[in-house]
């Protein structure tokens, strides 16, 4: 599994203000420098209302004597920045980057609640709003999300039989269908990593558990059925399993994905090979690190293809170099297929590992740059 | 004996005894020529200047302004003899005093000894100035076993630190009795200095391993720009600064009162190697690595601030009213006002170790802090950052170590004094 959360602002980051780069020394292009916002239990007195596209900079002092808010609303209330938690007698700073013309509303919210004391608040200049759907974009999420539909059903179905298998006590058949069952979670590892505590539950591994934090999901019954044999509470850790795998499916099918969680995941998956599947960390007792990496390049592949029209369109040389790059990756994926399977990951040689390393980082480059093209 | 019974010898090139005719001359005939002869391109200012003082209430290298290089060891004692511990901290504490000062280590040096001997200095410093050199002692919580009696002098805050998760320790770079953190503004100096102990200590102690940084990670005084780790972020921009003495008396230095008097005016070092995946690091959108650090990459502001001195506002929020600073950021996380208030002083380098012979660098973070009592202050820190921090899927400790650094020497004393008291 990652050790990573996902980042959950990963859409429509309008307004995260980047400084700009090397002098540190601009203050934000606001004519006239900074807004003051006077804040108090019965009122927002906010020194001037508009501004021109760009960051906005508004300073506020609380002078009442409730802990206050301060937010700057676009219509329907989206919510453009907003500061929290402002102390009486604090002055406390935002900064919003507003990119369109339009009408805008401040807030300040004394006790922190309620609807706020509001402002109009007028923008001018700046670009129009964008508001052209791409089609692409919309085919492309549509496309993958079948496809998350597909495995997140077939991990369902292997889940369940895998389940049965342990709890029936039949160790060689549970074996032998774990490796199979785990393919369908690493093809969509970066949409189960959306549910911040569903992931770890399902795919911690040993060495990355919190202190007091219980050995759950995938890889406590691996450790059981290669190592340990099966502990007393096996049965209940597989039901567990089960029912963890079952509300991933719930979920994924409800969420919403945007073009950039696609090119995002697809590197992620190969981040997960190269930081997880070379080092054999992942299946530390069954050593069944092959299969899970061509889960992840499955998923890697399948986010790509969805995204594959929109690609072509903007930059073909790099279609034409990941199609390159995957081929290789699995052309030395296949060289170790044994049965319907693969070799375990000890029997590879340093150099066969090495020989992984670099083919997944010369795939790796080309696909951290599908973000910024899929995102034009 | 100590380091002002005999006339030092600075390391400088001697005017005149060149060839080895001259080299055969003791250390007596050499007294006075070399003593204020300067370097090349020093003026007598330039070299006052690069030498951190021995002595003191605390020992240096701890506050003192961070220099650019490191060569830290920990090793093991290898004797159960107790006395024979005690006289090679004296003869350390003498060979630090005077390769601090920019002097060799022994009477003959590198090459006023009989020829027939091996020299008492190894000589890769001659010629080199003193270039900040401080040298800083600890004592790691196996030392404190049975084998010297000093179990009961033991500090409590000097624990076994515990396993964070995701931690992928390898026992070959972890632990130690004894460590000695060597730091100077040129790197040969800092290994010179290394180089020596170990070879005084031979028969004593041995080396159980050893880290080089480079580019120091932090700055800790406001003289200092903050300088960048290899994630290309700036780091230390919050660290406990050498100006702050509140906050040094609170959450740096040890007292009596804490529990073990031989450690007033000490503190507790943590060293953790952390090897950084920079390849797929590279491949992080700028955004990605600016919300998973919690700064913007340039100028270093904490996100949604203007300038890197900016104090961090945790409750501005973005559109839809995502925090800016992302909850599993590494600057919240870390933050004392997430962690009740606890800092540490932070004085880490960064490594490259060559590479890892499957294509990628053996890069990354040789993290040291010191703190006044671990378990109140980095120990909750490292517990939130190793389960919370987005970072750690970039990251991996491999190496960890703690070790108790008494406090400062008197002239004429020596390390660790109080200790074997």
């Amino acid at each position: 599994m990652s050790r990573r959360f996902p980042l959950a602002a990963l859409a429509g980051v309008g307004a995260l203000v980047l400084t700009a780069c090397g002098g540190g020394e601009e203050t934000p292009a606001a004519a006239g420098g900074p807004i003051k916002v006077e804040a108090s239990d019965s009122a927002c007195a906010v020194s001037v209302t508009n501004a021109n596209a760009g960051n906005v900079t508004f300073e506020i002092t609380n002078k009442g004597s409730k802990v206050t808010e301060f937010y700057l609303y676009a219509e329907g209330d989206r919510i453009m920045g907003e500061v929290e938690n402002i102390a009486p007698g604090l002055n406390r700073r935002l900064i919003v980057e507003v990119a369109e013309a339009g009408k805008y509303q401040t807030a300040c919210k004394p006790g922190m609640t309620g609807a706020g004391i509001r402002g109009d608040f007028t923008v001018t200049g700046g670009g129009a709003k964008q508001t052209d759907p791409n089609s692409q974009k919309a085919q492309a999420v549509k496309s993958y999300a079948e496809y998350v539909a597909n495995n997140t059903k077939a991990l369902d179905e292997e889940t369940t039989k895998f389940v049965a298998l342990v709890k029936a006590n039949k160790v060689d058949e549970a074996k032998a269908a774990y490796a199979r069952t785990r393919v369908y979670f690493e093809r969509i590892e970066p949409v189960a990593e959306k549910f911040g505590d569903l992931d770890p539950k399902i795919d911690a591994r040993e060495a990355d558990l919190e202190p007091g934090q219980k050995f759950t999901g995938f890889h406590r019954l691996e450790k059981d059925l290669w190592v340990t044999g099966l502990q007393p509470d096996a049965p209940q850790i597989a039901d567990q399993l089960l029912a963890d795998v079952k509300e991933l499916v719930t979920k994924s099918a409800a969420i919403e994905l945007n073009a950039l969680d696609l090119a995002n995941g697809a590197k992620e998956l190969l981040d997960e090979i190269a930081t997880g599947k070379i080092t054999g960390e992942e299946e530390a007792f069954s050593h069944t690190d092959l299969s899970d990496f061509q889960g992840n390049l499955d998923g890697s592949k399948a986010a790509i293809a969805s995204l594959r029209p929109l690609l072509q369109a903007k930059d073909p040389a790099l279609v034409s170099t990941l199609d390159k790059e995957f081929g290789n990756v699995q052309a030395l994926l296949d060289k170790q297929r044994e049965g319907d399977g693969f070799k375990l990951y000890t029997t590879l040689s340093q150099d066969q590992i090495k020989e992984f390393a670099s083919a997944v980082d010369a795939l790796s480059e080309p696909l951290s740059k599908v973000a910024e093209v899929a995102s034009q | 004996m100590t380091g002002t019974e005999h006339t030092p010898v600075s390391r400088r090139k001697l005017f005149g005894m060149a060839g080895a005719g001259a080299a055969l001359v003791g250390t007596g005939a050499a007294a006075g020529i070399g003593a204020n002869r300067l370097l090349g391109g020093d003026s007598p200012a330039q070299a006052a200047q690069n030498v951190v003082e021995f002595h003191g209430e605390h020992q240096a290298g701890i506050v003192t302004p961070v220099q650019e290089n490191l060569h830290f060891v920990s090793l093991d004692v290898t004797t159960k003899d107790r006395e024979k511990l005690v006289k090679l901290l004296r003869t350390w504490t003498d060979a630090a005093r005077r390769m601090t000062a920019g002097q060799e280590v022994g009477t003959g040096g590198a090459v006023g000894g009989a020829a027939a001997a091996p020299p008492s200095d190894t000589g890769e410093a001659l010629d080199l100035a003193a270039s900040s050199l401080t040298l800083t002692i600890g004592f790691g919580p196996s030392l404190f076993d049975d084998r010297f009696g000093l179990a009961s002098k033991r500090p409590a805050a000097l624990i076994d630190l515990p396993l964070f998760p995701a931690d992928k320790l390898d026992p070959a770079r972890g632990g130690g009795d004894i460590c000695i953190q060597a730091c100077a503004d040129d790197p040969q100096v800092a290994v010179h200095a290394i180089r020596n102990l170990v070879r005084l200590g031979f028969g004593v102690t041995a080396v159980r391993w050893s880290q080089l940084g480079f580019g120091r990670s932090s700055s800790t005084s406001r003289a200092q720009s903050t300088p960048r780790n290899l994630f290309g972020f700036k780091d230390g921009t919050r660290n406990v600064k050498a100006e702050e003495a509140d906050v040094l008396r609170d959450q740096v230095w040890a007292t009596a009162e804490d529990g073990q008097p031989w450690m007033a005016g000490g503190s507790f070092l943590v060293a953790r190697r952390i090897r950084m995946h920079i390849e797929t690091w590279d491949r992080e959108s700028l955004q990605g690595q600016e919300g998973i650090v919690g700064r913007s990459k340039g100028a270093g502001a904490p996100l949604g601030q203007a300038a890197e001195f900016d104090e961090p506002d945790f409750h501005v929020g973005g559109a839809g009213g995502e925090k800016l600073i992302p909850e599993d950021s590494h600057v919240r996380l870390a933050s004392h006002e997430n962690l009740n208030g606890a800092r540490i002083l932070r004085r880490g380098y960064n490594f490259v170790d060559g590479s890892d012979g499957v294509g990628h660098l053996d890069a990354g973070l040789f993290f040291l802090a010191f703190n006044r009592d671990t378990r109140k202050q980095f120990v909750p820190m490292q517990q939130a950052l190793s389960s919370k921090d987005a970072m750690m899927e970039y990251l991996q400790h491999t190496g960890s170590a703690h070790f108790a650094v008494p406090p400062g020497v008197r002239e004429g004393g020596f390390w660790g004094e109080g200790l074997f008291a």
